[in-house]
């Protein structure tokens, strides 16, 4: 017998109040640190504004977030179908590097985005074959691919550019040699929060929508990513290839029993995985205008944790979109917010890995009481 | 005077009244069947004695003195033993270790073994069985073996009450018979025992008094001696249950699976035997004859070495994906760690193995799904708060139901049901007897691998038996007695 409707409601009602979870953490530290600053201002007796609320500061620590964001992305894909994936953070770098060759080269820009992207689809690919043909636990395998990475970038630098570091050459519209300039405009503001990227006048919008439209100035790439956060969550909630990576999370044995085409599945995660990879590696090269090929060693910490604190489970089968990109915002924020408190960049570690700590036992509490076990 | 008795109790969580008013008394000596349906409240009770839960009101004594353990080990320590159906080892340790765990014989830290060795050999010798090493690993042994350790590590405790919970489900029939031995000596020197099963006939053999449990309440208890099975059945379920084992009419037609010297891996060993449409095919065996290894062949799960399988022609290599196309479904006698995704929706375990008809280019139609898992949840009768809750939240019973529908809902046509009622309260399993005699009907084909021959004999048009990986003998299931069955299953084990 089906349940009554105003039970089922009251259910989803709860489930949707736990869902929301770290969103709502995160608005709450955000107001925390806002608070904080102004109390901090006033016991130091400095005379400064309080810069921390602000428009400009949310469009920072929002485009500071960006590399970490897009690759989470694809992170949480691969977490709630079981897996995970440590070669992220060198891989973005060496995607970087591809981008960064291609344009050296000369390579036409946009043929030079598609060569980044396929790179990044091929590192995906590489992960989950392995992982499938070898069946071989994928904290090992991509724990070797991220060395591997490390290493490839490294010679593609030193073999294309001769260089550790490889500089397109960056030139200002109005200079004279603006014809030796490798790097496309677009590219060059893909992630930057100097130039208003989105629109250019102050007065395109009416005086009246004016302060409110600030707020949401943000650079083309983080809008780029809004959509994208967009996309993957509703594959992963409306489509076919959506169930069957939460049911491979969930229960692989299970998953087989159904005939689900687990090593095809987990192939494909890895794969969309390295996509993402990909474009992070854009917005990572947007952003430092090179490639370095140790650009990106630690960023798949960052990743991991994101997608965690967003509520996401290193044993599969749970996490969200929503999520996973409070989780990179808000670890974003703290960074932000300890800044302007003048803390210690150390101690902002270590009050990082506190918040992991206590994001994961919330969560945990949360689910145990609300499964009633 | 009782050893143990429980006067009301009751254990409320959130919404669910688990206990209301319980009461129960245990003799010294004497073996106490607690019987009852799955969320009767049996093992709610039962962590209440041993101290993992408090109650939320009422009291306990053991030996006439209050008994309020804080803990387990407080309760250990006072002489209450559980023995678990996931039994409790560490399968690393030897059985020495296990036997001694927490109460090692030492001294500045340091561990006799010159001191714990004989205890330990006591401890064995006095169950029976002097032939088990104490050096032996415990996860190498058999679990009729590793059942004798935990109770050596419960007499080694000075237990003055043991608690077994469903403690033969996974035994083979041998190990079922050293089982009852061991309790009856234990009863011999004045411990007491509370013996938790589904299975009847096995608490007629063993136990002396029983107590029923129905939905958190206590409603009868006495002396097997006195009441009959139909009787202890109407208490458990609540109505009078005059057929345990319901019968729908249906006629075996021409064959529609057939498998010629199919050999696995190690097991099967070359079967060959043919399936009919409307036919209840059952499978017996002792545990560790083949039948699951035949099964998970059949469909797909475990690489098959030689032979064939025929359903309308298929190919051999095939997974299980194939085998779902060509009609096949299977429930697997794993239920939580392979036939069903705990943490994953009822509605997503009910379609999971066919997903196209809500789809459309990749897309999902979930508010059609919804349509249909209402429908298909409904004529099961799954008793759930939404097809959105997790599966783990729900009884065995229910859980098992997900399972079967699932295959139902993949519009199977043979159906492989790999121990469907175990762990099953009565009631669901009459449900699931009903639902195989209705698919029978239909004309669909079903493989029935069970360990408890009672409901085989009852509900088979023809059974198999397995020893070894081989099919030893299939006739009709009147020319089948118990015996006979396990005389054919035990053939090659000695």
């Amino acid at each position: 017998m089906s349940s009554p409707p105003s039970r089922e409601r009251s259910f989803q009602f709860g489930r949707l109040l736990s869902s929301l979870g770290p969103a709502l953490a995160l608005v709450a530290v955000y107001l925390l640190f806002a608070a904080l600053e102004v109390a901090h201002n006033h016991r130091a007796n400095i005379q400064k504004p309080a810069v921390f609320l602000t428009a400009d500061n949310l469009r920072t620590i929002v485009a500071a977030s960006a590399v970490t964001g897009i690759c989470a992305l694809g992170m949480t894909i691969v977490i709630v179908s079981g897996g995970i994936d440590l070669s992220v953070g060198t891989g973005v770098a060496l995607c970087a590097t591809v981008l960064a060759c291609a344009l050296v080269k000369d390579v036409d820009p946009w043929l030079a985005v598609i060569l980044t992207l396929g790179t990044g689809c091929a590192l995906g690919a590489v992960n989950g074959i392995t992982i499938s043909g070898l069946r071989v636990v994928p904290f090992i395998v991509t724990l070797g691919t991220m060395t591997a990475y490390l290493g490839a970038a490294k010679m593609l630098a030193d073999n294309v550019a001769h260089a550790q570091t490889v500089r397109p050459k960056v030139i200002d519209v109005g200079s004279p040699n603006y014809a030796d300039n490798q790097v496309p405009e677009w590219l060059k503001v893909f992630t930057s929060t100097r130039e208003k990227a989105l629109w250019p006048d102050d007065d395109w919008f009416p005086a009246a929508v004016g302060p409110a439209v600030e707020w949401v100035r943000f650079p083309v790439g983080v809008w780029l990513g809004l959509l994208l956060s967009l996309i993957v969550a509703a594959v992963l909630r409306y489509t076919v290839f959506g169930r069957y990576v939460f049911a491979l999370g969930s229960n692989e044995a299970t998953a087989r029993l159904c005939g689900i085409n687990v090593p095809g599945v987990r192939i494909a995660v890895y794969t969309l995985a390295g996509l993402f990879v990909g474009l992070a590696g854009l917005y990572q090269f947007s952003r430092l205008t090179s490639g370095n090929p140790t650009s990106g060693v630690g960023i798949e910490l960052k990743v991991i944790a994101a997608v965690v604190i967003g509520g996401g489970s290193l044993s599969g089968g749970r996490g969200s979109i929503l999520g996973t990109l409070a989780g990179a915002a808000l670890m974003s924020v703290i960074a932000s917010g300890c800044t302007q408190l003048g803390v210690s960049n150390s101690l902002q570690d270590v009050v990082l890995g506190v918040i992991i700590i206590a994001a994961v036992t919330l969560d945990q509490l949360r689910q145990r009481r609300f499964s009633g076990a | 005077m009782p050893l143990l008795t429980a006067t009301r109790i009751s254990k409320r969580f959130g919404a669910t009244q688990a206990l209301d008013n319980v009461s129960l008394s245990a003799e010294r000596g004497r073996v106490l069947a607690l019987i009852g349906e799955n969320g009767a409240g049996k093992s709610t009770l039962m962590k209440i004695l041993s101290g993992a839960y408090r109650p939320d009101s009422g009291t306990l004594t053991l030996d006439a003195k209050p008994f309020a353990p804080s803990g387990p080990l407080a309760a250990r320590q006072a002489g209450v033993a559980m023995i678990y159906q996931e039994l409790n080892l560490a399968p690393h340790l030897s059985v020495e270790d296990n036997i001694m765990l927490g109460r090692e014989t030492s001294s500045w830290g340091v561990v006799r073994r010159s001191q714990q060795q004989p205890r330990v050999r006591q401890a064995l010798e006095w169950l029976g069985h002097p032939d088990l090493s104490p050096q032996a690993i415990a996860g190498e042994l058999s679990v009729g073996a590793q059942q004798l350790v935990e109770i050596a590590r419960a007499l080694v405790h000075d237990a003055k009450l043991i608690v077994f919970d469903e403690p033969t489900s996974s035994l083979t029939h041998r190990d079922t018979q050293r089982l009852f031995d061991v309790i009856r000596r234990l009863k011999a020197t004045g411990l007491g025992v509370i013996y938790i099963s589904h299975f009847l006939e096995e608490v007629r053999t063993i136990c002396d008094d029983f107590a029923v449990l129905r939905d958190g309440r206590s409603v009868g208890s006495g002396e097997l001696a006195g009441v009959t099975e139909d009787q202890i059945i109407a208490l458990m379920v609540g109505r009078n249950v005059q057929d345990l084992f319901p019968h729908v009419p249906h006629t075996p037609g021409e064959p529609i699976l057939s498998l010629r010297q199919l050999s696995g891996q190690r097991y099967p060993r070359e079967v060959s035997l043919e399936l009919r449409r409307g036919e209840i095919l059952g499978l017996a065996g002792l545990v560790g004859a083949g039948r699951t290894e035949l099964v998970r062949c059949l469909f797909g799960l475990d690489a098959v070495r030689s032979g064939q399988v025929k359903v309308a022609n298929l190919a051999l290599h095939a997974g299980p994906r194939e085998r779902i196309r060509a009609g096949l479904g299977m429930v697997s006698e794993d239920r939580k760690g392979e036939g069903l995704a705990q943490s994953r929706s009822i509605a997503d375990n009910l379609t999971y193995s066919r997903l196209a008809p809500y789809s459309r280019w990749g897309w999902l139609n979930l508010s059609h799904r919804r349509a249909a898992v209402d429908r298909w949840m409904q004529q099961m009768h799954v008793k759930a708060r939404s097809q959105e809750q997790t599966v783990q939240e729900l009884s065995g019973g229910n859980q098992q139901k997900v399972a079967l529908a699932r295959i139902l809902h993949q519009q199977a046509d043979v159906l492989l049901l790999d121990e469907p009622t175990r762990g099953i309260d009565v009631g669901t399993k009459a449900e699931i007897y009903r639902l195989m005699g209705d698919l029978a009907a239909q004309g669909k084909a079903v493989l029935f691998v069970s360990s408890y021959l009672t409901e085989l004999l009852a509900v088979c048009d023809r059974i198999g038996v397995m020893s070894r990986g081989q099919l030893k003998e299939i006739r009709p299931a009147h020319e089948w007695t118990e015996e006979s069955i396990m005389n054919v299953a035990v053939s090659g084990e000695m």
